[in-house]
């Protein structure tokens, strides 16, 4: 029987979610009946979505119970609003009381929602600091970015606080978009326009290759139901091996001697390249199994 | 004001080792008679990795020296004063953003190792580059003539697409999105607004910290903006997520 | 925005469905939220519309909906960002058929 494939970048967050959980295992946390929807973009007259752009609620995963929150990236760019933003630290916060194996977050948002800007600027901060106090309590925080928006401004470091980020190559990861940075510095900086230039730049397979992304998956729901399976299999890390001291000191580091090594680098073809990718033009090329069983031979290469 | 005397208005003139190198802020001070660190951002920095690497740095080295000296983790008194993130190819291929979080789980780190964590924002302070350690701190205070904002009013009238004009119109009344640390205030994030006069910055600044040390634990900004009014819906939807 | 309802004679299913949500607000989409109401001789949709000035135009879409499906006892309500009238009757038929297959 041939498996239909769901293309997780085309899915809306409802259709991502219920092909990444067990059957019938969701609840939503304030569903849209409940119409908890934005006054600031009801007051700019400015359509509302029932649920402000972002589904959360309980579900299992190969049995294991987690929360979870997915942003509905075609609603407002899945921008963080006052409503939007508390449903998620919401989310957060009830993980330390549940216990759930694991939060995951699937982001889908360019950062906060202008409309409602120092709201979502205060309600990122808030995800912030719920993020690091749920792992702080021994819960994993997962990360899935494949969406058409990415994870970018404040959603891009809330990606950057979790225990693991999973990406597809569709998927985007960054803190400034391409046209905002073309807009104030030129073209010749960025050309946003140049697709490959972008996905080269902030693309998941630029990321898993700097291990910005801890997995790189195909833009299948299945294989990130699969990734998500496999976060969730592995032991939870003790909350020293993301806290402590000496982690973040190594971690200061790796980021110091990242920038040193690769100085000159504007471009993914420089990092695949540094990595010891063989042929960095074929990578974007590459599928998600080839690209991880290069990066795989690469990183061994490293180690001996 | 020029740039020492900031300090020497916080920490007393001759009283305090706080350098400025660039747009990097570090140094010791005495805050009622204990030693505090002084981290930080200065001259609306456009913060990007380097400068970002130097925080972390910077309060990794002050949580070092205090748990290898078995001292009384010193307070940390972050200076924010930043345009926000600076705008470059070359920092988004690197992962500002990692920076970024990084910097923000360092901060974290200190705050769970027992030192008290205190922002005053000086001059501006934007966006990413104030998420990044401005706005994870126990307490945040606006010295006068501060300002804070998501972006510039035209900026978002570009992006939104909502004429000016209107956008102005409705900052007038809304602390939603009119830049302000005032509004920032009302909603919660801002915990003080010093009063534009010289004297008494030190005893301010003693109090602000003994204010984070009785603190109660835990990111209240959410039930102090619906208190105050400028935010009354964040605390309301976070509890009833909370208790679904 | 423009804000109205419109209360439309309906045939009652005769079995309970569940509430159910459709679509999504982005440009030239809608959501659909379907939920039970109280009169099983009658289907009541709450519209909020960016498109100014088509009241007729939902109207009729909406007359022809609970023409085609037992839409009696249902409440509806409907965030729309400038959808076309052919996108409206294929989000309430999912709509629709989404809160049928939950029923008890």
């Amino acid at each position: 029987m041939k498996i239909k494939r769901v293309s997780y970048f085309e899915a809306n967050a409802r259709a991502r979610i219920a092909a990444l959980v067990d059957e019938g295992s969701f609840a939503e946390f304030c569903p849209p009946e409940l119409r908890h929807t934005s006054p600031h973009l009801a007051r700019l007259d400015a359509p509302v979505a029932f649920d402000d752009g972002v589904v959360v609620g309980r579900a299992t995963v190969a049995g294991q119970p987690v929360l979870l929150a997915a942003q509905e990236g075609k609603f407002n760019g899945g921008a963080v609003g006052e409503v939007h933003g508390a449903k998620i630290r919401g989310l957060l916060e009830r993980a330390v009381q549940d216990k759930p194996a694991a939060v995951l977050l699937l982001v889908d948002s360019g950062g906060v929602r202008l409309h409602e800007a120092n709201a979502g600027l205060i309600a990122i901060s808030e995800i912030m600091r719920a993020v690091l106090a749920a792992q702080a309590a021994g819960i994993p925080v997962l990360a899935l970015v494949g969406g058409s928006c990415g994870a970018f401004g404040g959603m891009g470091i809330v990606t950057r606080l979790c225990d693991e980020v999973l990406m597809s190559e569709e998927g985007r990861l960054g803190l400034s978009g391409p046209e905002v940075i073309e807009t104030v510095k030129g073209v010749g900086e960025f050309d946003s326009r140049d697709r490959s230039l972008v996905w080269r730049v902030t693309g998941g397979k630029l990321r898993r290759a700097l291990g910005e992304a801890t997995a790189l998956v195909d833009d299948d729901v299945a294989s990130f139901r699969a990734g998500v399976e496999a976060c969730l299999a592995r032991p939870a890390p003790g909350r020293d091996a993301i806290d402590d001291l000496d982690v973040l000191l190594a971690a200061q580091d790796k980021l110091q001697r990242r920038r040193a090594t690769l100085a000159d680098a504007r471009d993914g073809l420089d990092v695949w390249r540094s990595t010891g990718f063989p042929d960095p033009q074929a990578v974007p090329m590459l599928t998600a199994e080839s690209f991880n069983q290069q990066l795989a031979v690469v990183q061994a290469e490293v180690r001996s | 004001m020029s740039d020492v005397a900031v300090f020497d208005r916080l920490f007393g003139a001759g009283g305090h080792t706080v350098e400025i190198s660039g747009h990097l802020v570090r140094g010791g001070a005495q805050v009622a008679g204990r030693p505090v660190a002084v981290i930080g951002t200065w001259n609306a920095a456009a913060v990007d990795g380097d400068l970002a690497l130097a925080v972390s740095a910077a309060v990794l080295q002050v949580v070092a020296e205090d748990a290898k000296a078995g001292a009384t983790p010193r307070p940390i008194v972050f200076i924010a004063d930043t345009q926000g993130q600076e705008l470059s190819r070359r920092e988004e291929l690197l992962g500002l953003n990692g920076c970024f979080a990084h910097v923000a789980r360092c901060v974290d780190l200190a705050r769970r190792r027992g030192h008290p964590t205190l922002t005053l924002i000086h001059g501006e302070a934007v966006s990413g580059g104030f998420l990044a350690f401005g706005l994870v701190a126990d307490r945040v205070c606006a010295l006068p003539g501060a300002q804070v904002r998501v972006m510039d009013l035209r900026a978002m009238s570009r992006v939104t697409k909502i004429p000016l004009e209107r956008l102005q119109g409705l900052a007038k009344d809304s602390p939603v999105f009119a830049p302000g640390a005032d509004n920032y205030w009302r909603m919660g994030a801002v915990d003080e607004l010093w009063p534009d006069t010289d004297e008494g910055w030190d005893e301010r600044l003693a109090a602000a910290l003994a204010a984070v040390a009785s603190a109660p634990e835990g990111d209240r900004r959410a039930a102090i903006g619906a208190e105050r009014g400028g935010r009354t819906l964040a605390e309301a939807v976070a509890a009833a997520v909370r208790d679904a | 925005m423009e804000r109205f309802e419109i209360k439309l004679p309906a045939v009652a299913a005769g079995v309970a469905g569940r509430t159910a949500l459709c679509g999504v607000v982005s440009s030239g989409n809608l959501e659909v939220l379907v939920e039970l109401g109280d009169d099983p001789a009658s289907c009541t949709v709450e519209v909020n519309t960016s498109a100014h000035g088509f009241r007729d135009i939902w109207e009729a879409v909406l007359t022809d909906f609970a023409a085609r499906h037992p839409a009696g006892g249902l409440r509806i309500a409907i965030n729309d960002a400038g959808a076309t009238p052919a996108v409206v009757s294929l989000r309430l038929d999912q709509a629709f058929e989404t809160c049928r297959s939950k029923e008890q």
